[in-house]
Parts: C-alpha cells; structure tokens; sequence
C-alpha cells in the first residue's frame, strides 16, 4: 500500500468507505433483491387491527428483551416449542422480533396454544401461574382502552386491510385485550405437530393403573405443570380450564376411557377431533408430548382417576367443609 | 495551552458529559440486574425491565460510549493536526444538542417509545437529532485533518475517519422507517430483510462505537501515557485495513439457526473467524509496544489500565468469532452467557480505556497532575474484580441454561421445563448484582477522581491568574 495515502485524509476516506461498503453490499444490499428475502407463506394472515394494537404494545414493553420469536431447527427446541421457525411467517413483520435472549421461553409458536383467559391471568400476575416466574405485571394494560384514530393511522402506515367498523369497534377494547389477540395469532401460519396422539389407542387402559407410587408421582407432575390452569386440586378454574373431576370431558356428560386422557395431554386441543368431542371452542389445551415422558403423562392420569374417586365417596358437602372458600391452598412452587 | 482552550473546555464538557449519563447508564444497569431476580423492582410502567432495558444500553452506547468519542476524538484530532479546531463554535452547539438529545432519548424509551431494534432503538425524530449530530461530528474532524499542521497521519486518525463514515452509512440504512406519526415508525424492512439489516447494524455498531474509535484512543494514549513508540507501524496498518474490510461481512453470526439463509450465516461466520487476525493485530501491537519496557506497569499508573484493555479486547475477540459457530452457537445463544460476552468487551474494554484515555486528558486541560494516583489504583482494581465477576458468573450460568434446555430422557422427551431452568439462574443473577455494584463503586471513584482534577486544576488557575493591577494613585 502506498504511504501517500496517509497524507491524503480525501483519498483515504473514500478508500475507507469503498472498504466498508464492499461486506454491507454483498451481505446486506444484495440480498434485499433476492425472493428469498420476501418469501410468504400460504395460509400467512396480515396483522388485524387488534392484532397490530397488540403488536405496538409488545414492542413498547420492550417484551423481546426477554422473549423470542424464532424456533431453531435443533431438536430439543422443535419439541419444546413446536415447528422450526420459516423465513416465510415474517413477511407482515415491521421490525422483526426475533429478539435475541430468552430470559423467558420463546414465542414463535405460542399462538393457540393457551386458553386467552390464562394470557389474561398470567399477563396481569404471571406469579398467579407460574409462581417463580421473574415476569413483570402488566395489570395496567387492562385498565389502557386502545385508540382507534392512532391504531387505524398505524393501519395506514403500512397498508394493511381494514375495515371501519373493525377500527369502531377497537374503541371497547383493551390494550390487554390486544396484546392478548396478538399472542394467539404468533405462529398460526405454521401446521402445529401432530404429536403422537395418533398413535395413541383411545380405548387404551393405564398401564400404570392405581399404583399408589403412579398416584404420588401423577400429583407431582400435575402440581409442576397443570395446577396454573385446572387448579390445585383438579377444580379447573374459572374462564381458563374446566374441572378435571366431574364428568363431564370436552363439554360432553360422560366419562372417557384413558386412552382418550392420554391422547388430549399429549396432544393437546388438536387431539379434540380424534376423540370425537368438540370441547369449548375457545379451548386451548396445549400438547405434552415431548415435554414430559410418557409414563408421567400416565401417572397424571392416575392420580387424575384417584381424584375422582376421592371426589364420588366425598359428598360435596364435606368437600365444602374441608375447602372453606376464601381459604387458598398453599402451594409449594 | 492559549490557543487551544476553547476548545478544550469543549472536549472537557463531552467528557464531564459522557461520565454523567455513564453513571446514569449503570445505576439504571444495576436497577435491571435486581429486577432479573425480584420482580416486584418494577415499580412502574415507566420503570419496568423491558423499557429500562434499552435506557442502560443506550444511555451507555449513545451516552457514555458516544459523549466519550466526541470529546477523546476531539482532543486526538486537535494534537494530531497540530492545531484548534476549525469551527470551535459548532463543537459547542454540538455539545448543548448531545446532552439534550441524549435526556430526550432517555424520556422517550422510558415512555416506550421504541423501533424495537437492538441499538436503534429511539425513535425516528431523535434518529434525525443523531445524523446532525454526527454531521457537525464529521464537519469538525474533516475540516481539523484537512486543515492539519502535520503532514503524515498517524492511526488514530485513520480509525477516527473510518468510524466517522461507516456510524453514519450504517445508521442511515438500518433506521430507514416508515412513520405513523411522531412517536411511532415500522422498519422500512420487513422479516427476514428487517433482521438482516438490523445485524448488519448492530453488530457494526459494536465495531465502530465499541472497537475502532477506542482503538484510535488506545494508539494514541498508549505511547502519550506511557512514552513508548508503538511497536510497529506496518502491523497497525494491516490491522486497519483487515479490520475496517472484515467487520461489515459478520452481522449474520448474531442469527445462526434463524430463518435467514444459510450462506449469509455461513459467510458471515467465515469472515467472523477470519476477524481474529486483525483484532490481535492491535492487541500484539499494544503487548509489544509495553513489552519494550514491562516497568511501566509499575511506574505509570494508566499503563495497567491500557494492558488490561487490551488484553480483554484480545480475549472478546476470540470469544466472539468462537460464539459465531454453529456447534457453540446452539449451546450458549439466548442464555445469559452472551450479556457475559458484551460485559467482557463493555465493562473490561471500553471502560477501561476511555477512563485511563480520561485520567490522561484532564489533568492536561488544566495543566496539573491527577488529583489522586491512589484513587485511580483502586478504581483500577474495583473495575476489573466486578467486570470478572460479572462475566464469568453469566459464562457459568449461560452454559447451565443452555444444556438444560437440551437434555432430555430415554423417550426423548424434555427433562427440563423452561421454568426449571430458570430457577437455576436466581443465585447466578444475585451474584451478577454484587458484580455490578462493585463496578459501579469503582467507577464512583472514578468520576471523584476526575471532579477533584478539575477542582484543583481550577484553584492552580485562579491562584495563578495575576493579581489586579492596583489602581494608579
């Protein structure tokens, strides 16, 4: 290299920028003219009105400081979350939200998997289900009603269909009601896995049966991971999830064979179909399978089967009696 | 010093600047750390982790980091040109614009107003703050090296002119937005493109906020402090050259295993390694230079602090490209081991720099000596116990997260549940608090340390000031 350049402070800041723009242009301008870098999936929705009133939400709480949006193709995450994200679900997505640490689980496919009732419980106190969760609260979106003028400017701004009486109505809504209708729309444009309910006999019976150790080991599993949404004692709980002891299942009177229990955890609402019952339309159920081992998933149900015989002998009455209302539970996290 | 005071008042006021929103920034950072373990540190809305977040990085990229290369690279440009500035007046209303927007940035994330992209955060009328700003930035050092009394430029100026130009190429293209009214904006780039860019950006923003200003610092003050030439001339103009090409190839290493194509991922991590070269350039350059006399350790005090700075700039820069590949990538990406690896490079690099390339310049201002080489010791030894703590606990903890998250049983199922793990990070998370706290003490003293210079630099002046001539009889 010539020293003449490092007396000539012109010729060497063009030089510069040549350097600098080489890597920007192969790397970052050039493949803004490639079709792969705009791809859109088939069944890919644009944002609603409400959709994009919870995006703006999501992004001013600064949510994708701890929270992403992107599922790696790596095993263990395909089986935690759900299907490896696709360059093609982003196409409405202005910025992305990928974010990049997860100090809470990611959120790519989060979209259907929950019920919008626990959104709003865990939203307004994620302690509430979720106990050691360091999540803040966000009570107050609940009480924020959304603008319709700003949202339907937002609208505007990046061309995307509305209606009038879509922006009217946002006027009875809430910011809580619109990050909660955008948490449902992430990932609906990916097939969620068919788990291996299908595999599954609905008429099986429990190969664990009534052990008392399945049962003991069935309580464990269900206060780790289904007392957020069906209550510490299997009770359900209000506008969230129904209760696991009476009998009626998916909204119909009548009992099922486990066969059919193990099914609906491990596959989730999507299993609703295979069973036969429609269950509540705003159901959502999320699958198990592959996040905990089959034979825990059994054990639940045993200890589901115990409960229920618990509650037969028990009339309610003296169920009244032992539970006074007011008296929650402890709960050990 | 007559015909350079206005100016160094100047520089003075970006560095009185630059230490006050880098103490907000860590209080701030503090406040967030505890949030990590006690939620209920919330308190508000306004002072929530998520919009807090960005106040810390921003007020230490923009506010410290930034207010730091204006006034250092004034003060560089000034003595390598061998003359003042050429508009003396335009670097003041410069540094009245930089306070002020930094307070407004700060006002605006708190009230959430946000792009939502890591480091281009603010929203787009104070992006237009931040382009005249960095246009008055460019007039003043152009105008000063053109006008220059001293025919050759050394490297710092080089890296002076190359952060110059490829900060303002880069924040152009990425803060491109589509407004939706005067707080609000969408990325002019959607998905896949929209992260692209945004890499592109922020990885850069590290390379030519965090890397080539301070190492413009570092050429400089190193021989200034110390007295000793730098080793060699021709492997710091291999350095640049390397460095300036390679570092606009490797945004992409930040989206391993996202859906960005897997040629822009791999290139990116090819040229990623490649990146070691020039970066151990400078810290072989920097060893070698000191190596021509170790007692400057002990003789000098900022010797240490510019050998240590090096020395974790060298290890930041080996820990990087090796976080770029995929087989790491996959274990410790999204976990706390990454804030550990910016931390290495903030806390032990940046820092350590800008605060000894600090001790250097003010005591010159005002023609004195540091107010207390004890003091400056101290903090030495504060900083680097917190940065080390710091780190490695998020290296620790990172590891633990990230194979928790992969285990799983004989039927292939997950062992873990994402709450599982998280629980596990609460000790690592108190431990990453008490770090921080012992930064923070150390760079309390930092900022005594300064202030008293500056106090006694203006008693050395009034005292010398001639006494008023008495009335004539």
């Amino acid at each position: 290299m010539a020293g003449e350049i490092y007396k000539k402070p012109i010729s060497f800041a063009l030089l510069a920028t040549v350097t600098v723009l080489v890597g920007s242009i192969v790397t970052m301008a050039y493949p803004m003219l490639r079709p792969d870098f705009h791809p859109r999936l088939e069944g890919l929705r644009p944002f609603t009105a409400l959709q994009l009133a919870g995006r703006d939400v999501y992004q001013r709480e600064g949510c994708m400081g701890c929270h992403t949006q992107t599922v790696r193709p790596l095993r263990s995450e395909v089986v935690r979350y759900g299907d490896y994200s696709k360059a093609g679900e982003f196409y409405y997505d202005r910025p992305f939200l990928w974010g990049s640490k997860r100090t809470g689980p990611d959120l790519a496919r989060e979209g259907g998997k929950r019920p919008d009732g626990w959104h709003l419980k865990h939203y307004a106190d994620p302690r509430s289900v979720t106990p050691r969760s360091n999540m803040p609260r966000y009570a107050f979106l609940a009480e924020a009603k959304l603008d319709p003028e700003e949202v339907a400017s937002h609208m505007r701004a990046l061309h995307l269909p509305h209606g009038p009486e879509e922006i009217a109505a946002l006027a009875q809504r809430t910011e809580m009601d619109a990050l909660v209708s955008y948490t449902q729309w992430l990932g609906h444009a990916v097939q969620r896995r068919q788990p291996a309910a299908g595999a599954v006999d609905l008429a099986a019976a429990n190969p664990l049966g009534d052990s008392p150790h399945a049962v003991a080991r069935g309580n464990q599993v269900f206060l780790d991971n289904c007392t957020a949404c069906h209550g510490d004692e299997g009770h359900g709980v209000p506008d969230v999830a129904p209760n696991l002891l009476d009998d009626v299942f998916l909204g119909v009177k009548g009992d099922v064979p486990d066969g059919a229990y193990f099914a609906l955890i491990s596959g989730g609402s999507d299993a609703k179909a295979a069973i036969g019952r429609k269950g509540l339309e705003s159901g959502g159920m999320q699958a198990y399978g592959g996040q905990i081992p089959n034979d825990d998933i059994w054990a639940v149900i045993s200890w589901i089967r115990a409960q229920q015989a618990h509650e037969r002998k028990e009339p309610p009455l003296m169920e009244k009696a032992e539970h006074p209302p007011g008296a929650s539970p402890g709960r050990t996290p | 010093m007559g015909e350079y005071r206005y100016d160094h008042r100047t520089v003075q006021g970006f560095i009185l600047s630059a230490i006050f929103w880098g103490v907000v920034g860590i209080l701030v950072g503090l406040l967030i750390s505890i949030q990590m373990w006690a939620p209920a540190a919330n308190l508000t809305p306004w002072l929530a982790f998520g919009r807090l977040r960005p106040v810390h990085t921003n007020g230490l990229a923009f506010g410290l980091g930034v207010g730091a290369i204006f006034g250092l690279s004034y003060w560089v440009v000034m003595r390598l040109a061998r003359r003042p500035l050429v508009f003396p007046r335009l670097a003041r209303v410069q540094l009245w614009l930089f306070n002020l927007g930094i307070a407004a940035a700060a006002v605006s994330l708190l009230a959430g107003k946000t792009q939502s992209l890591e480091y281009a955060e603010l929203e787009w009328p104070l992006d237009v703050a931040i382009v005249v700003l960095w246009v008055m930035f460019a007039v003043n050092v152009f105008a000063t090296i053109v006008k220059r009394r001293e025919e050759q430029m050394y490297v710092s100026l080089w890296y002076v002119i190359a952060t110059v130009i490829a900060v303002a190429v880069l924040y152009l293209v990425n803060n491109a937005s589509i407004p939706a009214g005067w707080w609000k904006s969408y990325h002019a780039y959607a998905g896949v493109n929209s992260a692209n860019v945004e890499w592109w950006y922020g990885h850069n923003a590290v390379g030519f906020v965090f890397t080539t200003p301070i190492l413009a610092f570092f050429y400089y003050f190193l021989p200034k402090a110390t007295g000793l030439p730098i080793f060699s001339h021709r492997l710091s103009i291999v350095s640049f050259w390397s460095l300036v090409f390679a570092y606009l190839w490797t945004g992409a290493h930040h989206l391993i295993y996202t859906p960005l194509p897997d040629w822009l991922q791999t290139l990116a991590i090819i040229f990623t390694i490649f990146l070691i070269a020039p970066s151990w350039g400078s810290v072989v350059n920097g060893y070698y230079t000191v190596g021509a006399d170790w007692s400057k350790m002990r003789s000098q005090y900022l010797t240490k602090f510019f050998v240590l700075g090096i020395t974790f700039y060298g290890l930041q820069t080996v820990q990087g490209p090796t976080q770029a590949l995929r087989t790491v990538s996959q274990l410790i990406h999204y976990t706390d081991w990454v804030p550990g690896h910016v931390h290495m490079g903030t806390m032990g690099w940046v820092t350590m720099i800008v605060t000894a390339s600090m001790y250097y310049v003010v005591p010159r201002i005002w023609g004195t000596e540091i107010y207390s080489e004890r003091i400056a010791n101290l903090h030495f030894w504060l900083v680097l116990v917190g940065q080390l703590l710091f780190s490695i606990t998020m290296w620790i903890t990172g590891i633990q997260q990230g194979a928790l998250w992969k285990v799983t049983n004989a039927d292939g199922s997950l062992k873990y549940s994402f709450m599982d793990g998280l629980v596990k990070n609460y000790p690592y998370w108190h431990t990453r608090t008490l770090a921080g706290i012992i930064f923070a003490a150390g760079m309390l003293l930092f900022v005594y340390n300064v202030l008293k210079t500056i106090q006694k630099g203006k008693a050395l002046e009034a005292s010398q000031r001639p006494a008023p001539a008495p009335a004539a009889a």
